[in-house]
């Protein structure tokens, strides 16, 4: 994984041609075929074009390990217990179907630009016109919502520091008030700033 | 109300003043708080795989200091970013799979949780007590985000309602000591920053000064 910049792999297959929208709403109608589905031959004919899918976008193994990595102990562990209490077949069918579904939306993830994305969100996200977030302004608070975090992770190390100048390392407290007030500061001189700029009028 | 208030008022009579820049630039930087918690690093309890962060304690003081709608708009924002693939939950995850996992009911709950949080703490007035807002961390950023979670994870795993409560017994302790500690955060940061209480910031919107 690269930072902050997201899971997205270039590439140049049909998968990453292909629109965000379009993905977005085959992965919603996959995941509910995948709740239907209940014989384990079924699901496992899903898994090997899952993987057939992964090899035609050619991302890597590592990349598609990303994706599946933070399910590996659940899945296990779903096995094991799904096993003592439904045999065998049934534990295969709910492990597979859980683990092919994350994998399917991490190749979404993967092979699409954050920004594409982004763009198909705020389009779902229409509907806060009614509460008065028009579209513009949507957009500016998911970038300065990026663009913050950078920020406050800096707040959030100096306020370490502060700390053991202080010798109240174990503290939460003592890291909590300093980094919230922090933020509502920066945030209030932010909409000031905003607001100077005519984004109110 | 002084009368340049008043002009102004007239002045934007038929303008949308529901969204106040100044709230617009709150709900971004808590939805960063929130991602910014997640960055020490995650525990994970074994067994159970819904991992135990701060995040959750950003939840909670998004709704204690954004209010109802704000907290929860806060929350959407974020988890509109994960979706799109930035890697801003506990440990690094994010994209689509978080959504479609075992702990997506959980991370859904946050929506509400957050919402409901905000209300108690608007009904709790200019100076919530701490236990106020203990209370609305509780009943908030725990029964609610448990109320969503439990029963996604339930579907999920195949197993049981009562089974999956079980599972999630297990991050009870936790979650209810960093409801108590969201309370004496937020206590400290609306004694150090009046403005930090919902019911007061709308107050000072009402009033017209520095919107």
């Amino acid at each position: 994984m690269n930072g902050r910049t997201g899971a997205y792999v270039p590439g140049a297959s049909p998968l990453h041609r292909l629109p965000a929208g379009a993905k977005l709403a085959g992965l919603a109608v996959v995941c509910t075929a995948l709740v239907l589905l209940r014989s384990p031959f079924a699901l496992g004919g899903a898994a090997v074009v899952t993987a057939g899918l992964y090899a035609l976008s050619r991302v890597g193994v590592a990349a598609a390990w990303a994706q599946v990595r933070p399910v590996r102990w659940f899945a296990v562990a779903l096995f094991a217990l799904q096993w003592v209490f439904v045999g065998v077949e049934g534990a295969a069918v709910t492990t597979l179907r859980v683990v092919v579904a994350v994998a399917l939306a991490g190749l979404v993830t993967i092979t699409t630009r954050t920004s594409e994305m982004m763009a198909v969100l705020e389009r779902l996200m229409a509907p806060a016109r009614l509460v008065g977030l028009d579209p513009f302004r949507l957009s500016l608070l998911l970038s300065l919502t990026i663009r913050t975090v950078p920020v406050l992770a800096d707040l959030a190390g100096r306020v370490r520091d502060a700390q053991r100048a202080r010798g109240v390392e174990r503290s939460l407290r003592a890291f909590a008030v300093p980094l919230v007030v922090g933020a509502l500061r920066h945030a209030d001189a932010l909409g000031e700033a905003l607001s100077a700029r005519g984004l109110d009028d | 109300m002084p009368f340049w208030c008043e002009i102004d008022s007239m002045k934007n009579a038929g303008k949308w003043r529901r969204f106040p820049t100044g709230d617009l630039a709150r709900v971004a930087v808590f939805a960063a708080l929130i991602a910014v918690l997640g960055l020490p690093g995650s525990v994970n309890v074994f067994g159970n795989l819904v991992p135990i962060t701060l995040q959750t304690l950003g939840v909670m003081l998004a709704g204690v200091i954004l209010g109802a709608w704000r907290g929860a708009l806060a929350v959407a924002v974020l988890l509109v970013l994960v979706a799109a693939g930035l890697p801003l939950l506990a440990g690094g995850r994010g994209g689509l799979g978080a959504f479609i996992g075992p702990s997506a009911g959980f991370l859904i709950g946050w929506l509400p949780g957050a919402a409901v949080t905000g209300w108690l703490t608007e009904r709790a007035g200019r100076s919530p007590s701490l236990l106020q807002l203990v209370v609305a961390c509780l009943v908030g950023g725990i029964g609610v985000i448990y109320l969503f979670g439990i029963p996604v994870q339930a579907l999920v795993t195949g197993a049981s309602l009562p089974a999956a409560a079980a599972l999630s017994a297990a991050f009870l302790p936790g979650d209810v000591i960093k409801a108590v500690l969201a309370s004496v955060v937020a206590r400290g940061v609306q004694r150090a920053y009046p403005d930090a209480v919902p019911a007061v910031h709308r107050e000072r919107l009402r009033s017209g000064w520095g919107r």
